[in-house]
């Protein structure tokens, strides 16, 4: 459902992506792992056009995105942008939780403000959301008051809220300590149980031992190797 | 030996100043004898003809007053010196010891009178009334002003005047009034024929109406030092009796049909002129009231102008951080320029020298120019919230399919606008007190109001404490708020911090 063609990206002479083709099956997890600078989390979030490429093509769900030098999308590239966006949701490092807004808020601001959901459903299905990865009593909580594994996790009921096809991890708990990134761990799983297409950037053992169908080994901007966990690792 | 000349400068140099510090304790004169130097007061940016720069060679100061300084001087066995003085402190300078005389167009008025010794006048002026050519309603009269807008200098003889009859519309410099007559922002100008003459009358929108009355320049002296005036007179009666006056009255235009009885004054020409001063008025329950008027244009002026700064620095921030290239340039390019340039010079370019193409009012350009100059403040403040929202939550919301402009509207702003209160409610206090320089642009706000009560009242201290207690008392509040909001944000930051 994502095939990413011959991508290339430069940051000043470096070559973080050097002709990346790889392709991420639906209903499927994978995993994207290599050492620190081998160009992981630059190829998630040129999946997601939060960055842009130099060269190569990248569709998402049937979206194809070309590569562009300006630093401003245009008209025509916002749409396509916004469009891959609601197709591949995306969970971050650090969370990036809206620190004046509740929990609640949290998950229920983009299906009202982006989809146009009324804001009563908005809050039902958020609810469900949070109680789905376990944080329907702290819904009222702001981030500020949540531990990085609770944050976490409404981040990824934030994401769930919008009903992307694929979600898009990055290091979702390398930030946290043992105990958070089991709560983390469970929640993926339960999401991989279901069905989810999700890819993850990670380094976490659990993660790629028990939820993991596929793996991707990226360095130097380059895939170096690609199968199943167990195999690969 | 280096050591030791750099100590003996050392010495020197303290010994110098408590020599500096020390009062005299023998008379006036004495004491400029022993000084060999008689300092004189004054400013030059009064100008033309009075005391100002020699255009061909600037650093060089010529004018009438220089050349009769010059004169009186020698015939003290003395050399004259110039001292620099904001002609309106001219008399607290004096009190203060900043110089030994003032004179500089000082005119003798009542409230001078009781404050000052005034020696002999050395010119005797007319209180002038000029009126555009086209309006005919301005006649020569006192009464006729009622209800008019009549410019002057504060403090002058003509400001005295025109209180309780006309509105009245104060100046620092003396080519503005003229400026503003002929733009229409006031109907007439009532000032000394010497400053009309080289001011107004060039103009040929504007005409003369008549002269109110006479009125005399004499040196101020301070009272404990009557022999120092007694001295000054002296030397004045034989300047004009060997008719140097005349001479240097002549060379610099100034002579007319006035001035030959100057020559003869006499000692009950003098008490004429001094007259007798009424005592001077303490401060009253209608200072007070003035005073709480002049607070209320302050809170005006102050509050307008931060409703226009902070939404046109919200915008400056927003352009400078997400705009287009050359819009980015664009709002630098303002925060720059009104940061780099002094907010007084703003105000100046904005009320006078926009004048021909743009007439405002002294009161929205007071707004204008202040609200103006702190957008510009305000968008850095926004721009350093701004960027204090961490990146990860700007991406969050455009991972979810928000638009730039949505994020920024319901993630990033109002975070930054929360961090950015205690800057802004800062700026507010300081935009307080910066206010005051408004009266650049004929806005008599509250420390305008101080200067010139403390003339009526000659004193400085009850009307500066009054002045203080009430900006204190407008801006303490807000200092408590803003630290209360403060605290509570780093608190905040703090739970952040630790999650």
């Amino acid at each position: 459902m994502i095939s990413v063609e011959n991508v290339t990206k430069a940051f000043d002479t470096r070559n973080v992506l050097d002709g990346v083709n790889v392709r991420f099956a639906r209903g499927k997890v994978s995993s994207l792992v290599g050492p620190s600078g081998g160009g992981k989390s630059t190829l998630l979030r040129c999946i997601n056009g939060l960055e842009r490429f130099d060269s190569g093509r990248i569709e998402v769900a049937g979206l194809e995105l070309g590569p562009s030098k300006r630093p401003r999308p245009t008209r025509a590239e916002r749409a396509v942008l916004r469009a891959i966006r609601l197709k591949a949701g995306m969970v971050f490092q650090h969370y990036g939780l809206f620190s004046h807004m509740s929990a609640l808020e949290n998950v229920m601001e983009a299906p009202i403000h982006v989809r146009g959901l009324a804001p009563a459903e908005a809050r039902q299905r958020a609810q469900l959301l949070l109680d789905q990865v376990g944080l329907s009593h702290r819904r009222d909580a702001f981030p500020r008051e949540l531990s990085g594994g609770e944050q976490q996790r409404v981040a990824i009921a934030r994401a769930l809220a919008m009903d992307p096809e694929a979600l898009l991890l990055d290091e979702p708990t390398s930030a946290l300590d043992p105990e958070r990134k089991l709560e983390v761990v469970r929640v993926l799983h339960d999401l991989a149980k279901q069905g989810a297409t999700m890819i993850i950037v990670t380094h976490e053992a659990a993660i790629l031992r028990d939820i993991a169908d596929h793996a991707v080994v990226l360095r130097d901007g380059r895939v170096v190797a690609e199968g199943k966990p167990a195999e690969i690792l | 030996m280096a050591r030791c000349r750099v100590l003996l400068v050392i010495v020197v140099a303290i010994a110098c100043l408590l020599a500096c510090g020390r009062t005299a304790p023998e008379g006036g004169l004495a004491r400029l004898r022993t000084a060999g130097v008689l300092r004189w007061g004054g400013d030059i940016q009064g100008g033309e003809p009075y005391v100002y720069d020699d255009p061909s060679s600037p650093g060089r100061l010529i004018g009438f007053e220089v050349r009769l300084a010059d004169a009186i001087a020698k015939e003290l066995g003395l050399r004259a010196e110039f001292v620099q003085n904001d002609w309106s402190n001219l008399v607290p300078s004096l009190e203060r010891g900043t110089f030994d005389i003032v004179m500089n167009g000082l005119e003798v008025t009542d409230a001078r009178v009781g404050r000052v010794l005034f020696t002999r006048p050395y010119y005797a002026f007319a209180e002038r009334l000029m009126a555009r050519k086209d309006d005919t309603s301005i006649e020569p009269a006192l009464t006729a002003l009622k209800g008019k807008k009549v410019g002057t200098l504060a403090n002058s003889l003509a400001f005295e005047m025109l209180r309780g009859t006309a509105e009245t519309v104060i100046y620092a410099g003396v080519e503005e009034p003229y400026a503003d007559l002929v733009s229409g922002r006031t109907e007439a100008v009532l000032l000394d024929d010497v400053i009309a003459t080289r001011y107004g009358a060039p103009k040929p929108e504007l005409r003369v109406v008549g002269d109110l009355r006479e009125g005399y320049y004499a040196i101020a002296v301070r009272p404990s030092e009557p022999d120092v005036a007694a001295a000054i007179d002296d030397a004045i009666a034989k300047i004009a009796a060997r008719g140097e006056l005349q001479r240097i009255l002549e060379d610099c235009g100034l002579w007319n049909e006035r001035q030959p009885k100057l020559v003869g004054w006499s000692a009950a020409d003098q008490a004429k002129m001094l007259g007798a001063p009424p005592a001077p008025p303490s401060l009253g329950r209608g200072h007070v009231v003035l005073f709480l008027k002049g607070a209320g244009v302050t809170l005006l002026v102050s509050t307008l102008a931060m409703a226009l700064a902070m939404p046109l620095g919200l915008l400056l921030s927003l352009a400078r951080l997400f705009g287009r290239p050359a819009l980015s340039r664009a709002a630098s390019m303002y925060i720059e320029l009104y940061r780099g340039t002094p907010v007084l010079l703003q105000l100046y370019l904005l009320y006078y020298g926009l004048a021909p193409v743009l007439k405002l009012g002294a009161l929205p350009a007071a707004v204008i120019g202040l609200g103006m100059n702190y957008a510009a403040y305000e968008a850095e403040v926004y721009r350093a919230g701004i960027q204090a929202v961490p990146k990860a939550q700007l991406e969050s919301a455009l991972a979810l399919g928000m638009s730039t402009r949505l994020a920024l509207r319901r993630v990033v702003l109002p975070q930054a606008l929360r961090h950015a209160i205690p800057n802004v409610t800062n700026d507010f206090i300081a935009l307080l007190k910066d206010s005051s320089l408004v009266s650049v642009i004929t806005v008599v706000e509250l420390t305008k109001q101080m200067t010139i009560t403390a003339v009526d009242v000659r004193g400085w201290l009850g009307p500066g404490l009054l002045c203080a207690g009430l900006y204190f008392a407008m801006s303490y509040p807000l200092g408590v708020i803003a630290r209360r909001l403060e605290k509570k944000l780093e608190g905040e930051r703090a739970a952040e911090a630790a999650t």
